[in-house]
């Protein structure tokens, strides 16, 4: 089974390259971006269920041994990021297809679109299965650049100036973590996570702290949690609507994926609980009344994005077995919901010809099927009974109690208070867009609407574009996929569970990687 | 673990420099920044494989007590690499900016450079520069003709513009 390991990064980057070469054949294009994420939705599934069964895959990359070679390892908590994940880029993919299909490829030039889509789909695989902590920097870059091509597709102004703070924020970031790697290694000569695992808990206290930091605020930026948080609903609002799903869904996660993987393996003092704690409750509180201020629909989903990230950090920093497992399986949840919200949008946008709240209305009779699929999107999002985002937020806060105190507590009141104000947005953007009668949109005079902020690059509204069935099958499927989280809520919390308890063991990465002990 | 103190002198400053600079608002001397900073974080890498040694080539025989560590030179090597991919990037998307800003109104209205691109036809994304850099020459051209009247008149144009797309 060790062989399917490289090949999840592998195919998509061979994928890559076949589709620039194919730069002129748009169709057979398609063909093999389509392909190979399939292909990797396979080979995830079944890393998925031997992984489950036998334990941690680990390949040494070219035969040399760790940790002095490339250790790439699968244990259950990337295996369960690697499915989810190709399954939520082959959905958008087809989304893009789809509205490729109806442009005639305008807002996705063929030629590029494909081969960077994989790219970052190489990279955010390359993240998760990354055994050291310099190849994850190098998943990190790879999605990264791919990132920056996509935000600035067409290259129109809006783009471009997003596009600036997005790079420039990003590269920060980046810096700082290969400083943190570079320090790291000073301090223990080794880069491979499970030989860190050994060696850091001996360091210093002050120097744990420090390493434990910069790590904490390189990924924190990709995460977008709080204070560092701004950058986000300025540039993802303005990409094309697939590219904005994939961006909210992955790139944010695979932050949190990072904090989860290096906080619990690396540090598993858990120093940083009551600062996590704080800025926690502070990237779901600010997050959440950031969105009540919208009136643009692709910018009120962006600051929800925002402000659920704090939910995730909130399970890092209680740490015990149960909030990793609620954390994991919320991270699923949100990456599901999250991504089909946006391509929901997408849809708004292309039958409604805008997506701010002062001028759309009438929606639920133009399109009474994208009604349904927002309205049920919303509900999951808000943590409405008996949705997947009710039962990871029960879960989190069930975990919180378990361990009690009054931070705890203090956070759970911020939790429940953020799912309560996301469903309040959420339902009064379904009302002003779909319930409320076109006609009334001419001469809608509301206190509350004119307070809200509207989108500051809106280009109006331009009705000339339809959808295609492919777009809207595309949605729903992966609305189908989130209500089988909440359908198959009892496995799939299990499996959550037995990555929870795999992450709360260290010794089983440890000696997977190192079977005769670590040298 | 040793290090040079001039390399510790000359990575400090470069931090300094380079996150000074990224503070201006001028893309390019944000990407100067960024190209300090980056360099630095190279040096860093460097400084924490310890004493200079012999190069570290095993020849055959056991391991030589005297030879550099190896692991910080290949993590320099790949992060060199990724810098200047990055780097080649945002000159392109500063030159971009740059081109939209010449533009002035135009090109804040600008909505798509691929608009007359269907899949048959993506050769046009392959095309040289040279339509660009036309282009640029022949608005600086106007603009040199009548700055005057292009920062006068420049808001006005881009609201009704704006305004009549609504």
């Amino acid at each position: 089974m060790n062989i399917l390991v490289p090949l999840v990064v592998a195919i998509p980057l061979l994928g890559a390259a076949l589709t620039l070469a194919l730069g002129r054949r748009s169709r057979y294009q398609v063909a093999v971006s389509v392909l190979s994420l399939a292909a990797v939705v396979v080979i995830s599934a079944i890393l998925l269920v031997l992984v489950d069964q036998q334990g941690p895959a680990v390949v040494h990359v070219g035969d040399w041994q760790a940790p002095w070679g490339i250790v790439l390892v699968v244990d259950r908590l990337s295996a369960i990021m690697l499915i989810v994940s190709a399954l939520m880029l082959l959905g958008v993919l087809l989304f893009a297809v789809g509205q490729g299909i109806v442009e005639g490829d305008q807002e996705t030039p063929v030629s590029i679109f494909h081969p960077t889509y994989l790219v970052l789909a190489a990279g955010l695989f390359n993240a998760f299965i990354a055994g050291d902590l310099f190849n994850m920097y190098v998943g990190f870059e790879m999605l990264l650049s791919a990132s920056y091509v996509l935000l600035t597709l067409g290259g129109t102004g809006a783009r471009i100036r997003a596009g600036v703070t997005y790079i420039v924020v990003s590269l920060v970031s980046s810096i700082l973590f290969l400083s943190a790697i570079a320090l790291i290694y000073g301090a223990t000569g080794t880069v491979t996570l499970a030989l860190l695992a050994e060696r850091i808990p001996e360091l210093p206290g002050d120097v744990q702290l420090i390493l434990g930091l910069m790590l904490l605020i390189a990924f924190s930026v990709k995460a977008a949690v709080f204070p560092l948080s701004f950058w986000l609903p300025d540039s993802y609002p303005t990409a094309p609507a697939p590219v904005t799903a994939v961006f909210a869904g992955l790139l944010t996660k695979v932050g949190v994926y990072a904090i989860l993987r290096t906080q619990t393996l690396l540090f598993p003092d858990n120093r940083l609980q009551v600062p996590l704690m704080i800025v926690a409750l502070l990237t779901m509180v600010i997050g959440i009344l950031g969105a009540l201020a919208q009136a643009d629909i692709k910018r009120l989903l962006s600051f929800t994005l925002v402000s659920h990230i704090g939910y995730m950090i909130f399970g890092i920093a209680i740490g015990t077995e149960a909030a990793i497992a609620a954390t994991i399986y919320y991270v699923v949840h949100h990456i599901m919901i999250q991504t089909t919200l946006f391509l929901c949008a997408g849809l708004v946008e292309r039958i409604g010809g805008t997506t701010s709240l002062a001028r759309l209305g009438g929606m639920l009779k133009a399109a009474p099927f994208v009604a349904i699929l927002f309205f049920i999107g919303a509900l999951n999002l808000g943590g409405i009974p008996p949705f997947s985002g009710f039962l990871g937020k029960v879960a989190l806060f069930d975990a919180g109690v378990q361990v009690g105190g009054g931070l705890n507590y203090l956070l759970l009141a911020g939790g429940a208070a953020t799912s309560l104000l996301t469903l309040y947005a959420l339902a009064r953007a379904w009302n002003m867009a779909f319930w409320r009668p076109r006609r009334d949109v001419e001469n809608y005079d509301s206190a509350m609407l004119n307070a809200l902020q509207d989108d500051p690059h809106d280009e109006g509204t331009v009705l000339t574009k339809t959808t295609s069935p492919l777009m809207t099958a595309a949605t729903a499927t992966m609305l189908a996929l989130t209500v089988c989280l909440t359908v198959f809520a009892g496995p799939a919390f299990d499996l959550a569970a037995r990555a929870a308890a795999n992450i709360e063991e260290p010794s089983t990465y440890i000696d997977a990687v190192f079977p005769g002990g670590a040298p | 673990m040793s290090a040079s103190l001039t390399l510790v002198i000359v990575m400090a400053v470069m931090y300094a420099a380079g996150i000074y600079i990224m503070l201006e608002r001028s893309l390019t001397r944000v990407l100067i920044g960024f190209l300090l900073v980056g360099n630095a974080t190279n040096l860093l890498i460097f400084i924490m494989s310890g004493r200079p040694g012999s190069s570290p080539i095993v020849t055959g025989t056991s391991l030589d007590d005297t030879m550099a560590d190896p692991v910080p030179q290949v993590l320099m090597l790949t992060a060199i690499v990724i810098n200047f991919g990055i780097t080649a990037l945002l000159l392109a998307l500063i030159y971009r900016s740059w081109w939209l800003a010449q533009l002035g109104d135009e090109g804040d209205t600008l909505t798509d450079e691929h608009a007359a691109e269907t899949s048959g036809d993506s050769e046009v994304t392959f095309r040289s520069s040279t339509d660009d850099e036309a282009a640029v020459q022949a608005s600086l051209d106007a603009s040199e003709d009548g700055s005057d009247d292009d920062s006068s008149g420049a808001d006005n144009t881009g609201n009704s513009d704006r305004e009549a797309g609504t």
